[in-house]
């Protein structure tokens, strides 16, 4: 019944056409629903325009003509406003960043760094040797970092001063305050010799 | 006895007790209905002895015509506000209004015992009046309302000396933190059913805890985000006869004693059939609920955003019992695979977005519904929010299964096409409105053309409810479906082509539905005006954006919003400004 003419060049102007004549009439035998974006001002959606507006969920079929994106459809998706509260709460809440200061002995300026981006030590310790162009060495519970002049070390909630690699990684990021780079002479009071 | 040479039974011979005993077996509403047009004395009959009351819309009829209609009302079930009021597409104090509704039974002596709403605005005033009018009021049941606050729960609480149950679900509540808990008396001892995980406040948990302590008879318990873990585990000792439990916060130490405290109470708790809640969760803590999964038919974890897949899919292998499962897209169409070989017996899938703003990132596509229709051949219930669909994925799903009754699919786009062939999804749907005969309520999404309409009208012969978006090409669409669908009760449209020719055809349709809802499509002022003027069995009522202060007189004008109802008592005297009553 549709040709697929219209959808084949990824246009699709007909979806975004304004149409004047009155209901029930098409053009030609392709018509396509109307939607009708372009007739009434939209109100943004409260919730929605909290989100990036710039959250951009255009199929492949559209254009730049294509319908308002979708945090501007007032009431789409069909999802009940008490569940997008709720959820939406929840969102924050599990995806804020944790961005704590990291420095370095011997550096003039210090970096910021979020430990959320990281799955675990290893992703953690090759970002800070990339940034700061050192190497941190081999960790073991034992030693602590072998081989390395310096020392990833962390300012925990309690405000002491922990070696990088203790604990696990979920309580790593839940209790650090800061990074610090210290160099490996004055970090060898920490982790093996103690206890 | 009685019968000689007569080859009938005269009914009429026998007393009204034993015609009034007979109807007590008949609960449905629509054959207590059909009892009542049989003769004058089985209306009569079937009038004093109905105590079970359902109005799908509170504006059909008056609090006093219901009272005089059925004096002895027992339970009443009202609606409010139209559906799509859940998406905030109906204003604030557009009405539903629970108030008149108490004042009328108090005056009139109804002895109210149960109390469901839906979708209505409940004061704390109407609250205090139920709590002291009604003397052996047992339940209350609030869905999707607002309106009141924890003041409100209070006088339920410290009133109601009978209270079985108070069921508070997805309810916008004003919470004062009064300590409402506290307010049921020490001799309150009967309550069933506790929920309230929609309040956002504190909670007096020592209170809870008494309160869980003295209810022998408590089977069902929703806690909110503001219990804490070692609460639950403390609850769970003192009631391990739950049949349902919905967890508050459910984050703890794995390593920690009061988490081995929590895993030997749950497994203590062997009658637990329904499980949710994990409004805040750590994922680490999941395992100590696996030895209830065994046994469990409704799983809900829709709140549960900290659950990422493959936490979700090692909890699900446990749950071979489950019948209806509430999850979040996040669980992925790999994760549904596991839901299809695990749970043979599953007859009801709701996937929620766990994203609902950024319409591009729904994790499951048509795949994982294939895979479900597939594995999971008693499934009668579907609510699916996706990146995609394709007619293929429909045509096998309508082939798996043809048990559907409720079959909502919502694709996130709201006009994209099959993305492998570019086009609409009519065919898609007609498979699934010819496969399965029973199909009551259904949804639509994705591109789709009149032709999606054709099959409706010619196939879903007992469809009920149909809610349409962005969809339809002509007049053509919408009048397909309301000559086809005999039994159409709701209909619900937003933003289709659909105007006065439509709307005008059959104006006689109307009466025999609850409601149509009809929001940014053609229909003109004019066209609302003749409809209510021809039938004054039905309220028209536009509603008017925020930005249309002044009542504009050119029929020619498209209206916003337009929302009509069958009633038998006329125009509601409390619809505010900007509802117009035609």
């Amino acid at each position: 019944m549709e040709s697929s003419s219209t959808y084949e060049n990824g246009l699709n102007l007909k979806a975004t056409e304004l149409r004047l004549g009155l209901p029930g009439t098409t053009d030609e035998e392709t018509a396509v629903p109307c939607v009708r974006n372009n007739k009434r001002p939209l109100q943004e959606d409260a919730a929605a325009a909290d989100e990036k507006c710039g959250a951009n969920g255009k199929s492949e079929s559209q254009n730049e003509t294509a319908p308002p994106s979708k945090a501007q459809i007032v009431g789409w998706p069909p999802v009940q406003s008490y569940r997008k509260n709720n959820l939406q709460a929840k969102k924050h809440e599990t995806e804020a960043g944790i961005y704590v200061k990291v420095s370095m002995d011997g550096a003039p300026y210090l970096r910021k760094i979020d430990l959320r981006v990281y799955k675990g030590y290893p992703q953690l310790l090759q970002a800070l040797e990339n940034m700061f162009k050192f190497t941190a060495g081999e960790y073991s519970e034992r030693e602590g970092y072998k081989g390395s002049d310096y020392a990833p070390t962390y300012e925990d909630k309690d405000g002491d001063w922990m070696l990088v690699g203790d604990v696990p990684w979920q309580m790593f990021i839940t209790s650090c305050k800061r990074l610090r780079i210290m160099k490996a002479s004055e970090a060898r009071g920490l982790g093996c010799g103690t206890v | 006895m009685f019968w000689g040479s007569r080859k009938t039974i005269d009914m009429n011979y026998f007393p009204d007790e034993v015609l009034e005993h007979v109807f007590d077996f008949i609960t449905s509403h629509k054959d207590r209905n059909s009892v009542s047009l049989v003769c004058k004395s089985w209306y009569k009959i079937e009038k004093y002895s109905r105590q079970r009351v359902f109005l799908g819309n509170c504006y059909s009829i008056s609090p006093e015509r219901l009272i005089a209609r059925f004096p002895g009302l027992k339970s009443l079930t009202l609606k409010g506000k139209p559906h799509f009021a859940d998406f905030n597409l109906v204003p604030d104090d557009w009405g539903g209004f629970l108030y008149p509704w108490i004042k009328a039974m108090a005056k009139s002596r109804i002895g109210l015992e149960e109390l469901r709403l839906k979708r209505m605005v409940v004061s704390d005033e109407s609250l205090e009046l139920l709590s002291e009018s009604f003397p052996n009021f047992k339940s209350l049941v609030l869905v999707s309302c607002e309106g009141f606050t924890t003041d409100g729960l209070a006088a339920i609480a410290a009133n109601c000396r009978f209270l079985r149950e108070l069921d508070l679900q997805e309810n916008e509540v004003e919470d004062h933190r009064g300590h409402w808990l506290s307010c049921f008396p020490e001799s309150c001892t009967s309550l069933v059913s506790l929920n309230f995980a929609c309040l956002k406040g504190e909670i007096n948990l020592a209170s809870l805890e008494r309160l869980v302590a003295r209810s022998p008879n408590l089977k069902s318990l929703r806690l909110n985000r503001a219990v804490p873990f070692d609460t639950l585990q403390r609850l769970l000792i003192r009631a391990p006869q739950l049949v349902d439990l919905g967890t508050g916060s459910y984050v703890h130490d794995p390593s920690s004693e009061a988490y081995n405290k929590l895993k030997a109470a749950i497994q203590n708790c062997n009658s637990i059939r329904s499980l949710s809640g994990f409004l805040e969760v750590a994922p680490c803590c999941m395992s100590a609920i696996y030895p209830i999964c065994e046994n469990l038919t409704f799983l809900n974890l829709s709140y549960a955003a900290g659950l990422q897949s493959n936490e979700l899919t090692k909890l699900i292998h446990h749950c071979r019992k489950l019948q209806r499962l509430w999850i979040l897209d996040c669980i992925g169409d790999k994760g549904l695979g596991v839901v299809a070989s695990t749970c043979k017996e599953l007859q009801e899938l709701r996937v929620f977005p766990s994203d609902p703003f950024d319409a591009g990132n729904a994790a499951v596509t048509e795949e994982g519904l294939v895979l479900i229709s597939a594995g999971c051949p008693k499934l009668n219930s579907l609510l699916y929010f996706c990146q995609q669909m394709t007619n293929a994925a429909l045509i096998t799903v309508a082939k798996n299964c043809t048990n559907f009754i409720r079959f909502r699919l919502c694709i996130l786009d709201p006009i994209k096409p099959d993305p492998v062939t570019n086009q609409p999804l009519d065919e898609g749907f007609g498979a699934i409105v010819r496969s399965c005969k029973g199909l009551k309520r259904l949804s639509l999404s994705g591109l789709l053309t009149d032709q999606v309409f054709y099959y409706i009208g010619m196939y879903a012969k007992k469809l009920e409810m149909l809610s349409i978006a962005f969809a339809g090409n002509s007049d053509k669409g919408m009048l397909y479906v309301l000559n086809g669908c005999k039994k159409l009760r709701k209909l619900e449209i937003r933003d289709c082509p659909f105007g006065d020719t439509a709307l005008l055809e059959d104006m006689g349709k109307y009466e025999t539905m609850r409601s149509l809802w009809m929001s940014t499509c053609e229909v003109t002022l004019g066209a609302c005006k003749v409809l209510a003027k021809k039938m004054p069995s039905l309220n028209v009522e536009i509603i008017n954006g925020s930005e249309q202060t002044e009542f504009n007189l050119d029929d020619r004008q498209k209206v916003d919003k337009m929302y009509l109802y069958r009633t038998l008592v006329g125009h509601r005297k409390d619809a505010p400004e900007f509802v117009w009553l035609l």
